[in-house]
């Protein structure tokens, strides 16, 4: 992967490649989050910028500490503990200078630990042996290409309250249905850019 | 140290070392709340491996025996564990689960591992085992929570089943890569094993549980 530039990444994180629709990673947060926009944005913005300082540490940790000591096994458990404690630390500096931003993100911060598209970021990031760059605009393009999806499925739920969907499906079974057509058309991007 | 239940145990008679509760919890695992048909949790490996109906047998054993292990675990250490630090306790008990599993299939099943790719590692994330942890291991002994570990890893098992069926069925014709729907009368529709169809599979199946179970939920109409 040594010679695809950065930003052609970047925009195949965010529509070809779209961590939520292609890769299914972040559907917990995503179904629980996705009744308003407003919340949706929220978590959205959380999730970007915590991506990407994940995945430029965990980055430096891989292959400078564990791939010189032969610990590649270890990788799952330092990348987790890595989100974890970053969410820890980002929670405590927030509340501590910036309690605004804190009423904002604070809540969803505890969540975002146990999101599958962080550790997930990181784990793609592994497998398809990206440089430095690559995987900040990786951990970057997959943050912004989960809030993409999460705002424009968070739109369509909120005018669905208006709607009369079939009793069976009401509730989480239509935002799947919804969510699998918003899927076909990022299918529609297909082609502009490709990464592995 | 018997408490017997409003339902008497049908595997110890309500003595053994279940607490009387084997029945009800192999039942609410599996089919009253089912971790991904009813409680929508752990979707995102329901999603991703299930175009093949082997990938999705081979996930669905991970998760069994990952969420096994994890509440013997946490239940064992559940009176040694200080409150503050239990979740960083479950996390490093189930990430050292996982990290035998992926082991174990490195070793002797390189292909499914390379197939699986990312989604070994991320049983991690996955919700149902954290929520077992928390929800059950730490307030039961361990043998009725290696029995709901066992009923909730099956629950999930069973709808990665049906969902792969399904997909790999009408998406290739074929079950386990052999020929079933024949080539000449069947298209195989594509989109059924590539992302959307993974969401109107579940969504689908979803609905299904709901229609049988009559769970729905009157107020709200679109949400």
């Amino acid at each position: 992967m040594g010679e695809v530039s950065p930003l052609v990444i970047l925009v195949a994180a965010i529509f070809t490649n779209n961590i939520l629709l292609a890769n299914f990673l972040g559907m917990c947060s995503f179904l629980a989050v996705s009744k308003r926009i407003d919340t949706a944005a929220g978590l959205g913005a959380a999730v970007i910028f915590v991506t990407t300082f994940t995945t430029a540490i965990n980055y430096g940790i891989y292959h400078h500490v564990l791939v010189p000591m032969e610990l590649t096994f270890l990788s799952y458990i330092i990348f987790i503990t890595v989100i974890a404690a970053f969410v820890q630390f980002v929670e405590m500096f927030v509340e501590r200078f910036s309690p605004v931003l804190y009423h904002a993100l604070g809540i969803f911060l505890p969540l975002i630990t146990v999101n599958c598209a962080i550790l997930g970021v990181s784990l793609f990031m592994i497998i398809r042996n990206y440089t430095f760059m690559q995987s900040i605009a990786f951990g970057f393009g997959g943050g912004v290409g989960w809030t993409l999806a999460i705002i424009l499925i968070a739109g369509l739920r909120q005018k669905m309250r208006y709607s009369i969907v079939p009793v069976p499906f009401r509730g989480v079974a239509i935002a799947m249905v919804i969510t699998g057509v918003m899927a076909m058309t990022f299918m529609g991007f297909a082609g502009m850019v490709t990464i592995q | 140290m018997a408490h017997s239940g409003p339902v008497v145990c049908a595997i110890c008679g309500g003595s053994g070392p279940c607490d009387g509760k084997g029945r009800e919890t192999l039942r609410a695992g599996v089919w009253v709340t089912n971790p991904v048909s009813v409680q929508v949790l752990g979707v995102c490996s329901a999603l991703a491996v299930t175009n093949k109906l082997e990938n999705a047998l081979v996930m669905g054993a991970a998760l069994m025996f990952v969420c096994v292990g994890t509440n013997l675990f946490v239940s064992l250490l559940r009176n040694v564990t200080p409150r503050r630090i239990r979740m960083i306790a479950e996390v490093a008990i189930i990430a050292t689960f996982v990290i035998i599993f992926d082991q174990i299939l490195r070793a002797y099943y390189l292909e499914m591992s390379k197939q699986l790719g990312p989604y070994v590692g991320l049983i991690i994330t996955n919700c149902i085992i954290m929520g077992r942890a928390e929800a059950f291991a730490l307030s039961n002994r361990p043998v009725v929570s290696m029995l709901d570990g066992l009923a909730n890893g099956l629950g999930y098992a069973l709808v990665l089943g049906i969902i792969g069926f399904v997909r790999e069925l009408m998406g290739t014709g074929a079950l386990f890569g052999h020929q079933i729907l024949g080539a000449d009368w069947y298209t195989p529709n594509q989109l059924m094993i590539l992302a959307p169809g993974a969401f109107i599979a579940l969504g689908f199946l979803i609905a299904l549980h709901n229609a049988i179970t009559g769970i729905n939920k009157p107020e709200g109409k679109g949400n």
